[in-house]
């Protein structure tokens, strides 16, 4: 039971995390109904320049979240001009190439530059066990930093989107194009903002990373990139609370796993469990069936 | 009527000089055994290419675990001839009939789904093979599978590759292959015109995935050793990319995508460093700007004898987009 209770901790943790990026995936496919391979890279770049701030320039946590959340919306806002723009109108499967055209670049560039050692994350917040429940469980600070932080950028990208003009817009583009450039959305500002929301997202889930796993790589963002589309698809892709209950209960299906002996099926199961997921519900557990219409 | 039939007797007599001048080549030795390294893969990425085609392109089902496939008809062969002395025709065929029948297997369920969704639960499968095999210690875990004999050479590879030309090529041009091009232009259309779309989509997938394994056998034969890594999601990848870089729905194209970037990554293999970052700007250049690929869904003359009939089902080109 001590051990369920741990594990949950950590699971939470990982599951802000993988929420964090599968909310980028989840909002980028609800818009342009594109997987963008490259997210996880965007994550993965978050994590260095949350290094290089606190390593080289010495500033501490808050600031180098907010400039990794910065530079990476500008490089999402980037890749989407440069890279898929053109491609808007071309067959799902050259987009999708091309997004792994990018996520490829952004890898090997990455590692051109920083070479492809692993590297060690300053450690920029206090690590002080509390001790809860009567002794019964660990909880470090760091995870109760990582758990607020993913509650407060939720509640706020929640705001944006349901309470701001911007958001309508961005409702407005997910549900119909066409009919919301009629209505005078100007839709390459939308997608932009979008992208550079969702980038915003996963440079802050890198820099979390970073700071919570301590090791950073340039290869590190493929297998959470992947894993948060799982999250985003198992919750209902294009959906934002999909995406959170996602996240979420891949990391805690997943450390439950690792903890029960099973950590080396562990990517595995949660690919067993998008299956199932996708074969009984293929609009995800939170999304609405939609019937086809011929 | 004539000309027709010479033109396929003359393709045949050039396609057997090209065999003997090759393997004049090298047996002569100027062709060494680097050389040969490569035209043992590019054969390889052919069939690869021509089955994923037969899936993605012709059919219009997205599969991203097509290296999954690869792996089972690698491990079949590794096994049957590694551990039971079988000849290599027999573990040639069997590791295509077991990857045809996982093909069956995980293709009944997962072909309800369509477009994106499809991709991502073949992707899963994908990785849910390479993780078993990681953790079988029979097939030596992740460490790999050792001590294969090699039995691939060029005759193998050139026969396996003009086969699996040749078979799709015919189940194409059949009644069942324009049930599968139905399926792509209009599932809905289709199925109303009473065209089984499942039986065919099925169907489809279990042609594929036996040519993916039987490609995946020369490849366990000739490389003496296979781990569950070499089959992961970036190889699926890679054989999608041939596949989209030749043309969607061209068997010339898949032919001519995988012989032009084998040569690609061989000339970048001189500057490892960056040898993918030029690969990737590669791609997202003939994405941007020839994104239907290189040959679109073009073939080659002689290949195309009932052309009336294909211009029909060639109108909606973007189909898959849907």
């Amino acid at each position: 039971m001590e051990q369920v209770l741990q594990q949950l901790i950590n699971g939470i943790s990982l599951g802000s995390i993988y929420a964090l990026i599968a909310l980028g995936y989840t909002m980028v496919y609800g818009i342009i109904n594109l997987i963008n391979f490259a997210h996880g890279d965007i994550y993965m770049i978050g994590a260095y320049v949350g290094y290089a701030v606190t390593r080289f320039l010495g500033l501490g946590f808050v600031p180098a979240l907010l400039i990794s959340m910065v530079t990476c919306s500008i490089l999402g806002i980037l890749i989407e001009k440069v890279a898929y723009k053109p491609l808007r109108n071309a067959s799902r499967i050259s987009a999708l190439i091309t997004a792994i055209a990018v996520s490829l670049f952004l890898q090997y560039t990455m590692m051109y530059f920083v070479k492809p050692d692993t590297r060690t994350f300053p450690d920029v917040l206090s690590s002080n066990k509390i001790s809860i429940l009567g002794g019964k469980a660990l909880l470090d600070t760091k995870n109760i930093y990582i758990i607020l932080i993913t509650i407060v950028l939720m509640l706020l990208l929640q705001y944006v989107v349901l309470k701001t003009k911007i958001g309508k817009a961005m409702r407005a583009v997910a549900l119909d194009k066409d009919v919301a450039q009629l209505m005078g959305v100007d839709i390459n500002r939308i997608i932009s903002f979008t992208f550079a929301i969702g980038s915003a997202l996963a440079g802050a889930a890198g820099v979390l990373v970073g700071v919570y796993y301590n090791t950073i790589n340039p290869l590190m963002g493929t297998v959470p990139g992947l894993k948060a589309f799982v999250a985003a698809v198992l919750g209902g892709i294009g959906l934002i609370p999909g995406a959170v209950f996602g996240g979420f209960f891949l990391g805690m299906v997943e450390t439950l796993v690792s903890a029960y002996g099973g950590s080396i099926f562990k990517d595995a199961v949660a690919f067993g469990i998008l299956i199932i997921v996708l074969l009984i519900k293929p609009s995800g557990l939170l999304g609405k069936t939609v019937k086809e219409k011929v | 009527m004539m000309n027709k039939v010479n033109k396929k007797i003359l393709l045949g007599v050039i396609l057997f000089a090209f065999y003997i001048l090759v393997q004049v080549l090298i047996n002569t030795g100027i062709i060494d055994s680097y050389y040969e390294l490569n035209l043992v893969i590019i054969g390889i990425n052919i069939i690869l290419a021509v089955s994923l085609n037969l899936i993605t392109g012709f059919t219009g089902q997205f599969s991203l675990g097509h290296a999954a496939f690869m792996s089972m008809g690698a491990y079949t062969s590794a096994i049957l001839t590694a551990k039971f002395n079988q000849p290599f025709i027999l573990a040639l065929l069997l590791s295509g009939v077991v990857a045809s029948v996982a093909g069956i297997l995980i293709g009944i369920p997962t072909l309800r789904l369509k477009g994106d969704y499809l991709a991502i639960a073949t992707l899963g499968f994908g990785e849910i093979v390479r993780v078993i095999a990681i953790n079988t210690d029979y097939i030596g875990g992740a460490i790999g599978f050792n001590d294969i004999p090699r039995y691939t050479n060029w005759t193998w590879i050139f026969a396996s590759v003009l086969v699996t030309i040749l078979l799709i090529k015919r189940f194409l041009n059949s009644y069942h292959g324009r049930a599968c091009i139905a399926i792509r232009e209009d599932e809905i259309a289709a199925e109303s015109m009473g065209v089984n779309t499942t039986y065919y989509k099925v169907l489809a997938f279990a042609i594929g995935a036996f040519f993916a394994g039987t490609a995946g056998s020369l490849y366990a034969n000739y490389f003496y050793f296979i781990k569950p890594d070499s089959f992961g999601f970036m190889k699926s990848i890679d054989i999608l990319v041939i596949v989209v870089f030749g043309g969607i729905g061209s068997i010339l194209g898949s032919v001519i995508g995988a012989i032009s970037l084998s040569i690609i990554s061989l000339f970048l293999q001189g500057i490892p460093e960056l040898r993918m970052v030029i690969y990737s700007v590669i791609l997202f250049v003939i994405m941007v700007y020839r994104h239907k690929g290189i040959l679109g869904k073009r073939e080659f003359k002689i290949f195309k004898s009932r052309k009336k009939n294909r211009k029909k089902v060639e109108f909606n080109v973007g189909a898959i987009s849907k």
